[in-house]
């Protein structure tokens, strides 16, 4: 009996905690206010002297990594934003959910912050998959979303309310091939690609094909999952093609094992990548084995800009590392977002959208960010040498 | 055919290390009858133990003989103690209770582990991949043609550490009264206490072997891969399972034997046709190896008496 | 009335109730969804129920069927999207579509738990759970292979033509099925497989058969939640379908009690419900500045104590919640779904 009563007792909290989200759902659908949130019935994320936004990210999970740059970035840009006064004499509070990297939880968090919390737009995500979801839920609920990093161009297709501030695919992995074809003249590339990341897929496709149309000669493809550690075998059949240099468009958790690994195997081909690689843990996990090697990204750490430089300073201060590229295009995302609001005539969310839309020439960390028609970021890319531990500016190339 | 040689090298290399983790999923199996799951997460805690130590001793003392030592010791103590602790008071409350029962429980300590490490409060490292420091200052041993094939100081030692390991481990199983104890107990727990075997403290200590010798694959681990994260652990664990049944779950040579093959069939498989199948190689393997034998390579499918 | 049709009553009342349900609250999507999400873990936990509760053995790679289902809803929809049945209205049209692949789904994944079940149920119990874990990670690989399932990415505009009823009425479904199979001679064999596998082989049962009849229907219906699945969810990429989500029904199972459907169903719902609830629960307490990043911490420490739940319901109450005791065993006796007689 005792079983019994204690499934009854679970059963009535279930029950109860069901009955909770019916509750705040039925208010957020007829009117506009929220649980925690107060003022109902006020514009679409502003109540009182607040104004509500929010993000999406992988705080937990496989992507962890990337969704905790994000964040932090974010976090603070917004707190620079509020230190400053806010926007329009409000200050801007951040709701963020986890969505465990995986796309039903992204929708399930957009959903919340769509209908439960009122916010006004939504930040995020890195990977194209959780944009692609959290997208297909603010777009027919008219809510801007602004995903920092997710390059497939799937992503601003959507829809209109769907913008994002970094390249795509089609333009980083032909920026690459330029470089080695043109800069480096080198003719023989092996492509390594990570099969588990859609941006490694979509940047490996793009710089194949453009490499080969630019007459250069793709003499091996590999793969591999993030995550795995040793990745000898593959290196090894590249090995056996001889080729001249080997693009890695992967993450920089990888790439520092797999330089290491490659220079272990007696492998002396240069080695590029793309935006990816953008990080101090880079130079921790590759040691000397990434000296010499060439990656594409949004801007230069050593940029002497103050704007990058105090970015980098703050975050380090904040956070104890120097930002990846994924912080930087938070960061930048947020303050694009801001700046929008500021320019918008109104809070309402389609003036906002149009306000977003309108972004020329932000000088944001990552380079000077223009939307196009189609929502993406027109921006130049720059080609980055590792040296002695840090990179080193060597060329820009535009789209 | 330097290839060859090469893809050999590190087949043997990462089947080694499945072959010490397989060790420790084979004994206790044997004894308890209970697929560890979180055995791979304590090899995981045994390799950040030895992280923190080799920072504790510094850039110079790190690579010494002594700092060595030290720093395989304290991890393969530190796992000893981890292993008796949930022994003691996860499993063996349910040492009567229904195999599932013990699995979830397994699972949960797993889980508990490894993402308990992903958190960064207070000592825990947080999800972010470390680099391992080099504790073995590499140079180069052997090149073969013209670099065509590079052996390294660091494998020869990984080399011979693991096979002193294993050799222990065969001294302790075969010729000694606790490894006749332990033999007994797989055999039939219920007799062996009958002898007079105090089989409590039997499992005890095979779980603490166990999970010493996890914690010595893992700092071997590192030294290989270089990179450590706390998700480390489920990767490895589940390969060096696979690895276990291979080679017949229970029996202990098996598990050296299944570790060795999987680690050769992985590399050769994807160093000579595609790397995009690479995780289903190890699987793939083993339901090849199931039908053919179904207690595994050196298993007996023994009959169940009732 | 005759039996078959007063069989056909409840199925009847859950249509009536379910159209109700469906009108009130079909438009906040919030709502909608969750209920979608909780919906599909209750098929799933019921599912497995049936092999690892019911039979006794160790499926733990659930969510490979559910993959299974999901890819192969999703690419049929995906490819008869812009074809609609001629003379009916589109709206039915495309309901009649979403069942047809929803069906195709469960059948495919049917067929791969039988040539997964049919070699490894002869094999020794934990070899199983060995397998069924390969064979997830095999559908995962081969996924992320094909240009045609989308690779990394994922598939995207899939029709998303499920809705609050559909899900439920597979989840009365399901549910219908666990109930019949328990209270038929089928579900005692199951159960004497259960209980000591040896001894009902030598009562004449059929044990290979059984244990792979009940794995086909298990994955038959993992395939069909994972169908579901893919038609509310705008995009599905083997992130999803992981290990670590077979582990989550595998819990859902043990935790309401093996061989209990009530306890899976409540199991499934609490479990599912519980991280959004405790999200509100901060968001209430803190305001929106301390609650919200105790919320984010609150799903930081999600797993671990996940973890530590689970070790300690273990050592607890090992036989879950309900044990393998039903709803309808405590129902008065004239309650239509109250079992009457032997228990």
């Amino acid at each position: 009996m005792r079983s019994s009563s204690l499934a009854a007792v679970l059963t009535s909290c279930a029950l109860a905690l069901v009955g909770c989200e019916k509750k705040e759902s039925a208010p957020s659908s007829a009117s506009g206010g929220t649980a925690a949130a107060p003022a109902p019935g006020g514009t679409p994320g502003v109540s009182g002297d607040t104004i509500l936004l929010g993000e999406v990210g992988s705080l937990t999970g496989s992507e962890a990594t990337f969704g905790i740059s994000t964040r932090n970035a974010i976090e603070l840009a917004i707190n620079e934003v509020n230190a400053a006064g806010g926007v329009k004499g409000k200050k801007i509070e951040v709701r963020v959910y986890d969505n465990q990297s995986k796309p039903e939880e992204a929708a399930n968090a957009a959903n919340r912050l769509i209908n439960q919390d009122n916010v006004l737009l939504i930040l995020g995500e890195v990977a194209s998959t959780n944009s692609i979801a959290m997208a297909t839920k603010a777009q027919p609920a008219k809510v801007p979303m602004i995903s920092n990093a997710s390059t497939n161009p799937k992503v601003t297709q959507i829809g209109d309310y769907i913008f994002r501030v970094c390249f795509i695919d089609p333009f980083q992995g032909y920026v690459m091939a330029k470089f080695a074809h043109d800069n480096l003249k080198i003719n023989k590339v092996a492509v390594l690609r990570d099969l588990g990341s859609d941006y490694s897929q979509g940047l490996a496709d793009v710089f194949e094909r453009k490499f080969t149309e630019m007459g250069g000669k793709i003499v091996a493809g590999e793969t591999y999952t993030k995550g795995s550690t040793d990745f000898r075998s593959q290196l090894t059949a590249i090995k056996r093609a001889a080729p001249d240099a080997i693009y890695i468009p992967g993450y920089y958790n990888d790439i520092g094992l797999i330089a290491r690994q490659a220079r272990e195997l007696g492998i002396t081909a240069k080695l590029m990548g793309g935006d990816g690689w953008d990080s101090e843990k880079l130079f921790e996990l590759g040691g000397s084995a990434v000296e010499g090697s060439y990656f594409s990204n949004h801007y230069s750490p050593d940029d002497p800009s103050p704007r990058v430089q105090k970015f980098i300073a703050s975050y380090k201060k904040a956070y104890g590392s120097v930002p990846d590229s994924l912080a930087a295009l938070g960061y930048d995302a947020a303050m694009v977002a801001v700046d929008a609001i500021k320019r918008a005539p109104s809070f309402d969310r389609a003036a906002i959208r149009d306000a977003i839309a309108q972004t020329k020439n932000y000088h944001g960390v990552t380079g000077s960010i223009t939307l196009d028609d189609k929502r993406n970021a027109t921006k130049s890319a720059v080609v980055l040498e590792v040296e002695k531990g840090k990179t080193k500016y060597v060329d820009t190339i535009a789209p | 055919m330097s290839d060859f040689t090469q893809h050999l090298i590190n087949g043997v290399a990462a089947g080694t290390i499945y072959a010490l983790v397989a060790l420790g999923y084979t004994m206790v199996y044997g004894v308890l009858k209970l697929i560890n799951f979180a055995h791979g997460d304590v090899m995981m805690v045994g390799t950040f133990l030895g992280y923190a130590v080799a920072q504790k001793l510094g850039y110079e003392h790190q690579s010494s003989l002594w700092g060595v030592l030290l720093i395989f010791l304290a991890a393969m103590a530190g796992c000893a103690v981890l292993g008796f602790v949930i022994e003691r008071f996860a499993y063996r409350p349910l040492r009567d209770k229904p195999r599932l029962t013990a699995l979830i429980t397994a699972i949960g300590i797993s889980f508990t582990l490894s993402y308990g490490f992903q958190l960064d409060f207070g000592p825990l490292p947080g999800a972010a991949p470390r680099a391992f420091p080099e504790i073995i200052t590499p140079r180069e041993w052997l090149i073969i043609g013209d670099r065509a094939v590079v052996i390294w100081n660091w494998q020869v030692i990984s080399l011979a550490i693991a096979i002193f390991l294993m050799l222990m481990l065969q001294g302790l199983v075969y010729r000694t009264r606790f490894g006749r104890a332990m033999r007994a107990v797989s055999f039939d727990h219920r007799t062996a206490a009958l002898m007079g075997i105090p089989v409590d403290r039997i499992i005890a200590l095979t779980f603490m072997l166990g999970s010493a010798l996890a914690a010595g694959a893992g700092i071997l681990y590192a030294i290989k891969d270089t990179a450590i994260q706390p998700l480390m652990g489920l990767y490895v664990g589940l390969k060096a399972f696979v690895a276990a049944v291979i080679g017949g779950i229970g029996n202990v040579p098996g598990a050296v034997v299944g570790g060795l093959l999987l680690g050769l069939v992985e590399e050769f498989v994807v160093g000579y046709s595609s790397s995009s199948w690479r995780d289903a190689v190890a699987f793939g393997f083993l339901i090849v190896v199931l039908l053919v034998r179904p207690g595994g390579l050196f298993g007996r499918v023994a009959a169940e008496k009732v | 009335m005759p039996a078959w049709l007063r069989g056909l009553v409840p199925v009847l009342i859950a249509i009536a109730v379910l159209a109700v349900v469906q009108v009130v609250v079909g438009d906040s999507p919030f709502f909608v969804y969750l209920a979608s999400i909780v919906g599909v873990n209750v098929i799933l936990a019921v599912s497995l129920n049936i092999v690892n509760g019911m039979t006794g053995q160790f499926s733990i790679g659930h969510a490979g069927f559910m993959a299974v289902g999901a890819y192969t809803a999703g690419k049929l929809s995906l490819l008869i999207k812009d074809v609609a049945i001629a003379g009916l209205p589109t709206v039915v049209s495309d309901q009649v579509q979403f069942v047809g692949t929803l069906l195709a789904g469960g059948l495919a994944a049917a067929i791969c738990g039988f040539i997964v079940g049919l070699p490894s149920l002869r094999l020794r119990g934990d070899y199983l759970a060995i397998v069924t874990l390969g064979f997830g990670e095999i559908i995962r690989v081969i996924v992320q292979n094909l240009d045609v399932f989308g690779r990394a990415l994922g598939l995207s505009g899939i029709p998303q033509t499920s809705s609050l009823f559909a899900v439920w009425f597979c989840v009365f479904l399901v549910v219908l099925v666990a109930r019949r199979i328990v209270g038929s001679t089928h579900g005692r064999s199951l159960w004497a497989i259960r209980e000591d596998e040896v001894a009902a082989e030598a009562m004449g049962v059929n044990t290979t058969g059984y244990k792979v009849r009940a794995f086909v229907i298990s994955s038959f219906w993992a395939g069909v939640a994972g169908g579901l699945f893919a038609h509310f969810v705008p995009i599905i990429n083997p992130g999803s379908f992981t290990f670590v989500k077979s582990i989550e029904v595998v819990v859902m199972v043990v935790a309401g009690g093996l061989g209990s459907t009530t306890g899976a169903i409540v199991a499934a719902i609490f479990l599912t419900l519980l991280p959004e609830a405790l999200r509100s629960l901060f968001l209430q307490l803190g305001g929106l500045g301390t609650g919200a990043s105790l919320a984010q911490k609150v799903d930081q420490i999600r797993m671990p104590i996940y973890g530590m739940l689970l070790v300690i319901l273990m050592l607890v109450r090992p036989q879950g919640l309900f044990g393998t005791r039903e709803i309808w065993d405590v129902l008065p006796r004239w309650w239509p779904g109250a079992r009457k007689g032997i228990t």
